[in-house]
């Protein structure tokens, strides 16, 4: 009962065409307060259906949940109300999206975007804040993605801003509220190396300022080692090997994730 | 022995366009590269975006032409001639997305026909499919298929098998995996390190991956903003990189192991985007072994 988010037993399967494929099949994780922990996994492994289930984003039909629970601070997401649920949207837990491009809308500036999604979040938890609070608020978390300079940043569109600075803008996004919980789904992916380092080095300081938890969902194991103290494989919609980082990647157990591991290109090339 | 390809002080200038239409100036997208691929060679060239690779590899191609310097194929410049057959014959490229570059339209055996057609191939042009498919270790009878039924490594063989069905000596793979999976493009690599030593190709691999860099070039080339700022034998460029740069690329990697990370040098990170000179001076200030003048090296 110490986990912040506990996914118990988790079955999903989805229907197309008449025909039901199962997808998940009990898939079980903890994210404890304040721990950093990933799940990793190529695609098709069933990782993004298992965060949007989490966020309560899944497309129910053709998805269906067969079992299982998502405890969210002891509480059942999946059977919650959907008014308490949204409370928890965006706020308690909120999300870091990858594509840094098509997640900003192009006709408005980043403080109207992160203004209008504070005014809801606000207003989903009755609190009250006006217009200028809400501003100061803005340039506060854009500040705390260390961006140079928070006012021009806001007033900005999105295309004025280039990609490493567009993933900044959406990690102050996920921080707006001040969650407890991040989910980040591939962070960085899209950005190249010396960028995405920098990001990654981001979410981790932040991550540890603020005491936050952070579920980490990639497909990249050196991602998985920077940024987590403890890993979840999946593959074909189970979790097939877990562990502390440093041990599952010095001594995988499983078969699936010998073969992920020794499938990865060495910076020390292949004679070490 | 003459190279495969040698690229002379290659440059190449666009120019900036500004405010309706007027123009702003020009930017070096390439500047001055020389380069030279033995034979059988695997050549590496590494950068982010902006760096010029993919310019580079246009030029190659003959689908962009250089503001100044010389491409050599085979020691024959191909400049002045960019859409001759027999510069196309020697050069074939394998593209970053395989699901953009292929027509979805056209079936397996259809795709990689179009080569054949457009070079007259003389022989048996369905036997030649089946043993292009062979080589890149697809079954014959995929030939019917259309790309929407393949997974994204298999559609990637069959860019591979049209690249090599009119007998190239030379093919630029243009982040060839950096669309697969980590278990599918160990196999693609695999195979690509086949097709080098059976057929006596010769690759021209960019990539923004340093790690695979590592694993699957034998000579590197480090791009930054259009230059080559660093070259040499893979294995002596990774532990001892020289190049401010290329410590930064190399202390970004993301890696596995304890190993890996003693490699990195330990330099702070740059917050911004593509580090300019000003940055990397800064870089150097606070670096405890400061490498060759950055000032210097791009001037």
């Amino acid at each position: 009962m110490t986990a912040l988010l506990s996914v118990q037993n988790l079955s999903v399967s989805f229907t197309t065409y008449g025909r039901t494929a199962q997808v998940l099949h009990n898939v079980s994780l903890d994210v404890p307060e304040g721990a950093q922990i990933a799940l990793v996994g190529e695609s098709g492994s069933g990782k993004s259906v298992t965060m949007k289930t989490i966020m309560g984003i899944l497309p129910i039909p053709p998805a269906r949940i067969e079992g299982g629970a998502v405890l969210f601070d002891g509480r059942d997401l999946l059977t919650m109300p959907e008014r308490d649920r949204q409370r928890l949207r965006g706020t308690a837990m909120s999300m870091v999206f990858q594509d840094p491009m098509s997640s900003l809308n192009p006709v408005f500036t980043i403080k109207d975007q992160l203004g209008t999604i504070l005014k809801y979040a606000d207003r989903r938890l009755g609190r009250d804040r006006n217009t200028r609070a809400r501003l100061a608020r803005v340039h506060e978390v854009l500040a705390q993605v260390r961006m140079r300079d928070p006012e021009r940043v806001a007033a900005a569109f999105p295309v004025q801003l280039s990609g490493g600075m567009r993933q900044r803008v959406l990690i102050a996004m996920a921080l707006l509220s001040e969650p407890r919980l991040l989910i980040a789904d591939e962070p960085g992916t899209a950005l190249d190396v010396t960028t995405q380092a920098q990001i990654l080095k981001l979410l981790k300081d932040l991550v540890r300022e603020n005491r936050l938890a952070l579920l980490m969902i990639t497909h990249n194991l050196g991602v998985v080692r920077e940024t987590s103290a403890y890993t979840y494989v999946m593959n074909k919609g189970r979790i097939v090997e877990h562990g502390h980082t440093a041990a599952l990647f010095d001594a995988p157990r499983d078969a699936y994730t010998r073969s992920l591991i020794a499938a990865v290109p060495r910076l020390t090339g292949r004679e070490a | 022995m003459m190279p495969v390809l040698e690229l002379r002080n290659l440059t190449k200038t666009f120019p900036i366009k500004g405010a309706f239409g007027r123009r702003g100036g020009t930017v070096r997208a390439v500047n001055d590269v020389s380069l030279a691929i033995a034979n059988g060679q695997i050549y590496g060239l590494a950068g982010e975006s902006g760096s010029g690779k993919s310019t580079i590899a246009r030029m190659i191609m003959g689908l962009t032409v250089p503001t100044s310097g010389d491409i050599l194929i085979d020691g024959v410049s191909i400049l002045g001639k960019q859409a001759s057959l027999a510069h196309r014959q020697k050069v074939q490229m394998v593209f970053q997305n395989p699901g953009a570059s292929l027509n979805p339209r056209r079936t397996v055996g259809q795709s990689v026909m179009v080569p054949l057609s457009a070079h007259s191939y003389s022989g048996n042009r369905a036997a030649r499919i089946g043993d292009l498919l062979e080589m890149v270790q697809l079954p014959a009878h995929f030939a019917d298929r259309y790309p929407h039924e393949l997974s994204g490594g298999q559609k990637q063989r069959v860019a591979i098998a049209r690249a090599l069905a009119v007998e190239p000596s030379l093919l630029v793979l243009d982040e060839p995996t950096s669309a697969l999976d980590v278990s599918v493009q160990a196999k693609v690599i695999d195979l690509l390190e086949g097709l080098v030593a059976d057929l006596g190709l010769t690759y021209l691999f960019i990539s923004h991956d340093l790690s695979l860099m590592r694993n699957f070039a034998q000579t590197v080339g480090i791009l930054y903003l259009g230059q080559i700022v660093e070259t040499g034998p893979v294995a002596s460029v990774f532990a001892d990189p020289q190049h401010d740069y290329t410590r930064l690329l190399i202390a970004s990697v993301p890696v596995i192991s304890e190993a890996e990370a003693a490699l990195r040098p330990h330099i702070p990170l740059i917050n911004g985007e593509i580090p300019t000179a000003e940055d990397l001076l800064a870089l150097r200030q606070n670096s405890p072994n400061p490498g060759p003048n950055t000032k210097e090296a791009l001037s």
